[in-house]
């Protein structure tokens, strides 16, 4: 059975006046109908940079796509030019997107009224009126209150949490298979981002969409999430049901990841462990596995080796890490 | 054993390599390096006219006169039956004398103004910006036209003029860069330790200005000299029988049938300076901080 | 936007009060006596106090100020000692030809510079870019009297397609007095033609990286649609500041152009006064040209501050 969404070793790479960066390295992952799927990660691990990927979002120059297929229902559009009749109808048709800096992601010199009815009059062809009634509907469920007198109102006269429940709307309004949740709430602040994540969270189980949340707040992958990806530094290095990473992680990175967060179900006493060091530049990957010098499991053979492919762990669940940590 | 991990990993860039990365984003493109040979070359002509001209540029020859370029003179004679090569050549050192100096004293005085009113605010800021204002409001060339004939014409006139009308965009723009530089940290800090306002302004707001200001700068040149050579043009700055190129230009429109060099040559080199001066400022834009590009 | 077109009212009063103060000063910026420098050598002992009285110059410089000032506001700015008119009705006659050209040139070049910024910048890099702004460059850096003079030598004298000089009204001779002032409005646009295109081209550079351009993007929309529903509106927003200042510009070229194209227009006026050493008409060119220029920079700041609706909605 064919899934919704299917990358397969997904490269992109950014050419810098320096050198070039691989910010996408053989990235592997699937949604299924419905699925909520999250894909964690420090910043700079490509986690943004594999999604814009599969939207054909990605500046031309200085980024490229280099190799990989994204098939969406079974057909790879990354073989679509970005520009193409058959992409647009696509992207923000049957795939929506919401981005991570809600104050900057509305055009300011156009209506919020406008911004939501451009989606639905381009690919549901709807006429003006009707466009403007869902437009106004879509604007109630998000729950901005005066929805009409907001309707012809500018994004600077919005807060940063209601300009990403336009968002939301907008990306939701043509009823799209699949949503893709980029850091959607890193910019607001604590209560509006449970708002925010909540609003997501009934809106796509209302229509069945699959929702796709690219995060690096665990917290937020824990409540909602059926599966997770891992990455680092590119790649993709441990994948599996939501459960089993949080009961039985895999990998050194994932068991850090998971160390370093609080957790109400723990006693008071214990310690954060931060990982030590930073990520590695990538313009200067090593040829191992890139994890090693932070990793507080390593050994010198995993020095010797190149980074190691992922390999079946459990029921779905995969691992980039040669060592067996049971 | 457990290397450190830290320290490993940790990639701070050296100072040095800022300067590297500075050179190599200037030089790499190709029109800056021709606008700074360009301009090289502009310089070591003047610096060393006496030398390069193959005529004393004053010297009249009324025998000679309006001669097409030959072997002899390369450019031709003016009506005077001057070596136009040679009056180009001494012309540059009008051009670029007038053109620095004007520009420095606008700099000095234009980034003065802006810093005051950047840092001190309210009524200084007020005053002296509507005053900026008021000039900006009158064309450059007949500010510059007004004072220099008030003044009566010749060298030092015109570059006062200049140096006055090119004023207020420096100003402007230190103003600019002070008050977001204002904002800092590290300024407020100094402010909390109890620094004074004049080391507070020179060390460390002034130094965190000037990027944009030394484009500016640089790009005022190109004005400076354009402005110049109008202003001979017309007759009030610098005349004859010094070698203006503006000036030559003007003499050289009586014989345009006749002898089109004349008037073509101090123009196209007057052109090709400002080029110049324009493709290096935009270099030093981009080199010095691409964030910069929609601003200037 | 009430407090806003209020607090520019204010300021555009305020400045034409600095700049009144600047052209007053200028008779006093010569060097020894303003009255024997504008009556020349020739003038007699009388004629010269005459006009000392008649200029107030031996009055304390604030009195001076105030007269002079009141004179102003009541349109007497004084007789040119070479016309024997008023100064207010010479200006007022050159002032239109001024206007005629300034006001084609600035239309030519915003017609093209738009567009030409535009494809630049959406066509970034390739061989159209590196044209427009190649020439645009150029059109930064060229003399406009040498320009002029070029287009003479091949237009008149060589080509003989245009005629040299001269103006006459186009109430009398519409089809001449376009012959005319082909070359030097092509002259006068080139400036702004440079400067606006320049500006286009990194407006919508700096507009196209913004995230709500990315936003448009993802919701699938048309290229065409983005660059000229989207993009556009929030890149004109600087380019139109920058149309005073072309105003101001195109002033200034006007200078040269009417002293290469001998048009009786304002320009040439000042530069004919300032060898005429008939300052009070040159003080008179610079506040008829001060005072257009803040007008135009007042209506273009209203312009943009419709434009913005960050300003337009301010309460």
């Amino acid at each position: 059975m064919a899934h919704l969404l299917e990358v397969k070793n997904l490269v992109t790479e950014f050419r810098t006046d320096r050198a070039t960066v691989r910010a996408v390295d053989g990235v592997s992952y699937y949604i299924d109908e419905g699925e909520v799927v999250g894909l964690v990660g420090e910043s700079g691990c490509g986690k943004s940079a594999s999604q814009l990927s599969v939207f054909q979002l990605i500046a031309s120059p200085p980024g490229k796509i280099v190799s990989g297929e994204a098939l969406f229902e079974g057909e790879d559009i990354l073989k679509y030019k970005a520009d193409s009749e058959k992409m647009r109808e696509i992207r923000g048709g049957k795939m929506g997107m919401i981005f991570q800096e809600p104050m900057t992601s509305l055009n300011p010199s156009l209506t919020i009224g406008t911004q939501i009815m451009e989606s639905v009059m381009l690919h549901l062809k709807m006429d003006k009126r009707t466009a403007r009634e869902l437009a106004l509907e879509l604007l109630r469920l998000m729950g901005i209150p005066d929805a009409i007198e907001r309707f012809y109102q500018y994004p600077h006269q919005f807060s940063g949490g209601m300009r990403q429940r336009v968002m939301i709307a907008i990306a939701l309004s043509c009823n799209p298979k699949l949503l893709v949740a980029d850091e959607p709430t890193t910019a607001l602040d604590v209560t509006t981002q449970a708002q925010i994540l909540e609003i997501v969270k009934n809106m796509v189980k209302k229509s069945n969409t699959a929702l796709l949340v690219v995060t690096h707040n665990l917290g937020v992958v824990a409540r909602y999430a059926d599966r997770i990806y891992v990455m680092y530094a590119g790649r993709v290095i441990e994948s599996g049901k939501s459960k089993d990473i949080f009961a039985a992680p895999r990998h050194p990175y994932t068991v850090g990841l998971l160390k370093s967060v609080p957790r109400l179900d723990e006693p008071k006493g214990r310690k954060l462990v931060p990982i030590p060091g930073l990520p590695p530049s990538l313009s200067s990957m090593p040829g191992h596995c890139a994890f090693y010098p932070r990793c507080s499991y390593r050994v010198d053979a995993c020095k010797q080796k190149p980074w190691p492919e992922l390999r079946n762990v459990g029921d779905d669940h995969y691992t980039a890490c040669a060592l067996d940590m049971r | 054993m457990s290397p450190s991990t830290t320290e490993e990993l940790l990639e701070l860039p050296p100072k040095a390599s800022e300067f590297k990365r500075f050179v190599r984003v200037f030089f790499g493109r190709k029109v800056v390096i021709f606008g700074t040979v360009v301009i090289l070359l502009f310089l070591l002509t003047a610096a060393f006219a006496p030398l390069i001209a193959p005529y004393d540029p004053y010297a009249q020859n009324l025998g000679k006169a309006l001669e097409s370029p030959s072997r002899e003179h390369m450019l031709g004679t003016d009506p005077l039956g001057r070596d136009e090569l040679s009056r180009i050549i001494y012309g540059t050192r009008i051009s670029l004398a007038v053109g620095i100096i004007s520009v420095g004293i606008a700099a000095i005085i234009g980034m003065a103004l802006g810093l005051f009113a950047g840092y001190f605010g309210k009524i200084t800021n007020t005053v002296i910006m509507r005053f900026i204002d008021a000039m900006m409001a009158i064309p450059p060339i007949m500010l510059a036209l007004a004072i220099a004939a008030a003044l009566g014409g010749g060298l030092w006139n015109v570059i006062i003029s200049l140096g006055v009308a090119l004023i207020p965009t420096q100003a402007r723009l230190m103003r600019g860069q002070v008050l977001s530089v204002k904002q800092a940290d590290y300024v407020t800090a100094g402010e909390v330790i109890g620094a004074s306002d004049l080391r507070i302004m020179t060390l460390h707001i002034v130094p965190n200005c000037l990027p944009p200001l030394i484009v500016l700068i640089t790009l005022n040149l190109g004005v400076a000299i354009l402005s110049e050579a109008s202003l001979s043009f017309l007759g009030v700055g610098i005349k004859p029988p010094a070698a203006a190129w503006g000036a030559m230009v003007n003499d050289g429109y009586r014989y345009l049938l006749s002898n089109p060099v004349l008037s073509f040559a101090p123009g196209f080199c007057v052109m090709l300076i400002v080029i110049a001066f324009n493709l290096v400022g935009d270099g030093l834009r981009d080199a010095l901080d691409p964030r910069l590009r929609g601003t200037l | 936007m009430a407090a806003f077109i209020l607090r520019r009212l204010i300021q555009t009063i305020v400045v034409l009060l600095i700049v009144s103060i600047i052209g007053f000063l200028i008779i006093h910026l010569i060097p020894g006596d303003p009255a024997l420098t504008m009556l020349g050598e020739n003038a007699t002992q009388e004629q010269i106090n005459a006009l000392r009285t008649q200029l107030g110059l031996d009055q304390p410089v604030v009195v001076q100020y105030l007269r002079w000032l009141i004179n102003v506001l009541h349109g007497n700015l004084g007789k040119s000692l070479m016309y024997g008119e008023s100064v207010t009705s010479l200006v007022a006659s050159r002032l239109p030809v001024t206007f005629h050209l300034g006001i084609i040139a600035l239309i030519l070049g915003t017609l093209i510079s738009v567009p030409a910024g535009i494809i630049a910048a959406v066509r970034r890099g390739g061989v159209l870019d590196q044209l427009i702004t190649v020439s645009a460059n150029l059109g930064m850096a060229i003399p406009l009297f040498w320009l002029g003079i070029l287009g003479i030598y091949l237009f008149s004298l060589k080509l003989g397609w245009l005629p040299v000089q001269g103006y006459t009204s186009p109430f009398d001779n519409f089809s001449l007095n376009l012959k005319q002032i082909i070359m030097p409005v092509i002259c006068l646009a080139v400036v702004p033609l440079a400067s606006l295109t320049r500006q286009t081209r990194s407006s919508m550079l700096e507009v196209i990286r913004q995230d709500y351009i990315r936003t448009a993007r993802s919701k699938g929309l048309k290229e065409r649609v983005i660059i000229f529903k989207h993009a556009l509106r929030n890149a004109v927003i600087p380019v139109v500041t920058l149309l005073g200042i072309q105003v101001r510009n195109l002033v200034g070229g006007s200078v040269l152009v009417e002293t290469v194209f001998n048009i009786s227009g304002i320009g040439r006026l000042m530069v004919k006064s300032v060898f005429d050493k008939d300052f009070l008409v040159v003080q008179g060119c610079v506040l008829m040209i001060a005072f257009v220029v803040a007008l135009a920079n007042l209506l273009v700041d209203l312009s943009y501050g419709w434009l913005d609706p960050r300003i337009r909605q301010e309460e």
